[in-house]
């Protein structure tokens, strides 16, 4: 469980915004004050939702892109839009079906550089087969938004029959991760403070609902699936964590980790497992289908790098513990407000 | 970056194990090291080290996280530049959120202060080209390891002619605070866990006075995990007998005796040394670094005339203590209660090598 702290800030800090704990508790103690939908309560990410009378369960969700820099090494603000919402309904177990397209712009921004990120996105859409059918679109005054911000908002039908939540989590289930943590933060701060590699450090942000769906085919027993966004992978195991209330334990040795992750982390003093991706996926499952899973993904393209990384225990309930290189044991927290604002 | 998961072969990792247990049975009695740097403290917390030692080792922390040690004068002193019209703060990102008093930098920048955070001072250097209306301010806190940094940026803005780019020096000397503590009668201190980046600035020659003078044993260390390992077993060697109690550079890959003389030679050109206040040890004799005269024009506390009373810590704050190696996080009755990563009340909480920011996220 998350600990009880009433907000004391008095207004908004950019740890707010980072996915950590300060935005949960900003989520928890004020919107949901006010906004107490059913559908929202749980703060999946994408609510479920059934219109008259289609037998079909609908999912419905929306994010907002303010990423700096717009282009970076391995993607852009466009390809982000596309790929964020799609991970958001694929991760809910949806086919995702169609989207909007809202975008903010500021005035003096460049045709061509728009014109970019507009190609970008039909691509990506075109590649994750979903229809851009609605959209909008403002412009402001210089100075008043940092160039171009886009919010997307997808619809989705549940394809395959998947039952998903954390109450079906049991002590035994694995938990998989589909690549390595922490790309896509990396390669923005590798944009934003020009560190350069011979072999350069791409984002990871890709559509995962294509690598999802391989796996989904097969009536495997999967209980829960999230993509790691902001916080990365150490706020998806938390939240993991406390909704299940088991323990999670986790095999520092286990995770999928290249040498440019390992040497800019080194160098940076981050820890990778607190890094936002934008193309992966965690996922627990009966241990009895990891392993089919496992080879499943690594089939595909997204999934080279997938593996169990740890399992659900029932011990330290609520808690999430890694074990070490070394053989010792530590814990693994939610991230707590340090990561960079403007990542996605 | 090579040679990462060498330092970490868990083969290397239960030799060295062994051979600390082994040591450890040859001393009969309890024995204190202190970490003197934060980098090694969280390194520590995050391998988790501390569970796998001899139940007769200690690590205690000590006063080597320099935004730690900052005391609340120099950060009240740059809260109130920053409500000078036309000033831009930017400073390493873990100042940005250390709370003083009611107030921290974080919150000046959600109150309208222009507040950057860089990973090196010559993005601050670059900040004050880019916007030459403004008034540019660097937090230049650190030790050792980032003064000479520092002084680089300043002769670059002097031979770039930059009018609107000042330092606020909050530089410290690490020897002078641990011969501080060895001098402290409340507690004693088996051996030092010397700091690697420091000392690849300074060399082993400044340490030499601690075995010398007051017969403990240091070892400069390097940072994964086979490194920490490595130079406890060397200091439990040299409490046992086994070796000459000195000092060893167990972290040989960047340290060497005399240190980096083209370094050493930018503090000695930029800063004059002075007695300063740490948080937790008061003022130490000779263990500052203010901007020496000749650079009199990019000083910020010769510029900016700021009036500050100094904000008080809350009484129940023992962040004082900890860095002092006097007690340890678990002993403060407001750690991971009221004082925790998203609501710090001391700095230790604050910094991500800060000792109680250490324990609180990694250890269980």
């Amino acid at each position: 469980m998350l600990p009880i702290i009433t907000m004391k800030d008095e207004m908004i800090l950019l740890a707010h915004g980072a996915g950590g704990k300060h935005s949960r508790l900003l989520i928890e103690q004020l919107i949901l004050k006010y906004f107490n939908d059913p559908a929202l309560k749980l703060l999946p990410d994408a609510a479920t939702i059934e219109c008259g009378s289609v037998f079909h369960k609908f999912f419905f969700t929306t994010d907002s892109f303010v990423v700096n820099p717009l282009f970076f090494p391995g993607g852009d603000i466009g390809k982000l839009a596309i790929c964020g919402t799609v991970n958001d309904l694929a991760v809910s177990g949806a086919d995702p079906l169609y989207l909007s397209c809202s975008l903010i712009i500021e005035e003096g921004f460049k045709l061509s550089c728009l014109s970019r990120i507009l190609k970008s996105m039909a691509e990506e859409a075109r590649r994750c087969n979903i229809r851009i059918v609605t959209g909008d679109t403002k412009v402001v005054e210089r100075g008043k938004c940092d160039g171009l911000f886009i919010n997307t908002s997808g619809i989705g039908i549940k394809r395959y029959s998947v039952s998903l939540g954390l109450e079906r989590v049991r002590p035994g289930d694995a938990i998989i991760l589909s690549g390595v943590p922490g790309m896509h933060e990396l390669a923005i701060v590798c944009a934003r403070e020009n560190i350069k590699f011979r072999s350069p450090l791409k984002s990871d942000c890709a559509a995962i609902n294509g690598l999802i769906s391989e796996v989904l085919k097969e009536p495997f027993d999967i209980k829960f699936m999230r993509d790691p966004t902001r916080g990365g992978m150490a706020s998806v195991l938390n939240e993991i964590a406390s909704g299940c209330n088991y323990g999670l334990k986790i095999y520092e040795r286990e995770i999928p980790l290249t040498k440019n992750v390992k040497s800019l982390c080194e160098i940076l003093g981050f820890d990778p497992i607190n890094l936002a991706c934008e193309g992966r996926v965690v996922m627990v499952v009966d241990f009895k289908d990891a392993q089919k899973i496992i080879s499943i993904m690594r089939n595909h393209p997204l999934g080279r790098n997938a593996g169990i990384i740890g399992r659900i225990v029932d011990e330290f309930h609520g808690k999430v513990i890694m074990e070490t290189i070394d053989g010792s044991e530590r814990f693994i927290r939610m991230p707590s407000g340090k990561q960079l604002p403007r990542i996605c | 970056m090579k040679h990462i998961d060498e330092f970490r072969n868990p083969d290397y990792i239960r030799g060295l194990l062994s051979r600390i247990n082994a040591a450890s049975r040859t001393i009969k009695r309890n024995v204190r090291l202190m970490e003197v740097c934060g980098t090694h403290t969280m390194a520590i917390a995050r391998y988790g080290l501390r569970k796998l030692l001899p139940e007769n080792v200690s690590l205690i922390s000590g006063p080597g996280c320099p935004v730690c040690v900052t005391p609340n004068s120099y950060i009240d002193t740059a809260i109130a530049i920053s409500k000078i019209d036309g000033v831009r703060i930017v400073t390493f990102g873990d100042m940005y959120r250390v709370p003083s008093g009611r107030n921290s930098l974080e919150k000046r920048s959600a109150e309208g202060s222009n507040v950057d955070i860089v990973y090196s001072p010559l993005d601050a250097l670059e900040i004050a080209r880019k916007n030459p209306d403004k008034k540019t301010i660097f937090l230049a806190v650190g030790f050792e390891t980032t003064a000479p940094l520092t002084g680089r940026v300043l002769s670059y803005a002097r031979k770039q002619h930059l009018k609107n780019f000042f330092i606020l020096s909050g530089h410290k000397l690490i020897p002078p605070a641990m011969e501080e503590l060895v001098n402290d009668a409340l507690h004693y201190i088996d051996g030092f866990i010397c700091p690697g980046h420091v000392s690849a600035i300074i060399g082993s020659k400044p340490y030499e006075v601690f075995p010398e003078k007051y017969g403990i044993p240091c070892v400069i260390s390097g940072f994964e995990v086979c490194d920490i390992l490595h130079s406890i077993l060397i200091l439990l060697e040299m409490i046992s007998g086994k070796r000459k109690v000195s000092v060893e550079v167990q972290y040989f890959r960047c340290v060497q005796r005399k240190g980096n003389p083209v370094a050493l030679r930018v503090i000695d050109d930029t800063f004059d040394v002075s007695d300063t206040e740490w948080r937790g040890l008061g003022v130490v004799r000779a263990s500052g670094l203010v901007i020496k005269q000749k650079y009199y024009e990019f000083d910020a506390t010769s510029v900016f005339e700021v009036n500050v009373k100094s904000s008080v810590d809350n009484r129940g704050c023992i962040c004082g203590q900890i860095l002092r190696g006097v007690k340890i996080p678990l002993d403060c009755h407001l750690y991971g209660k009221v004082c925790t990563p998203e609501n710090p009340v001391g700095p230790c909480m604050v910094s991500s090598e800060g000792t109680c920011a250490a324990y609180y996220n990694y250890e269980r």
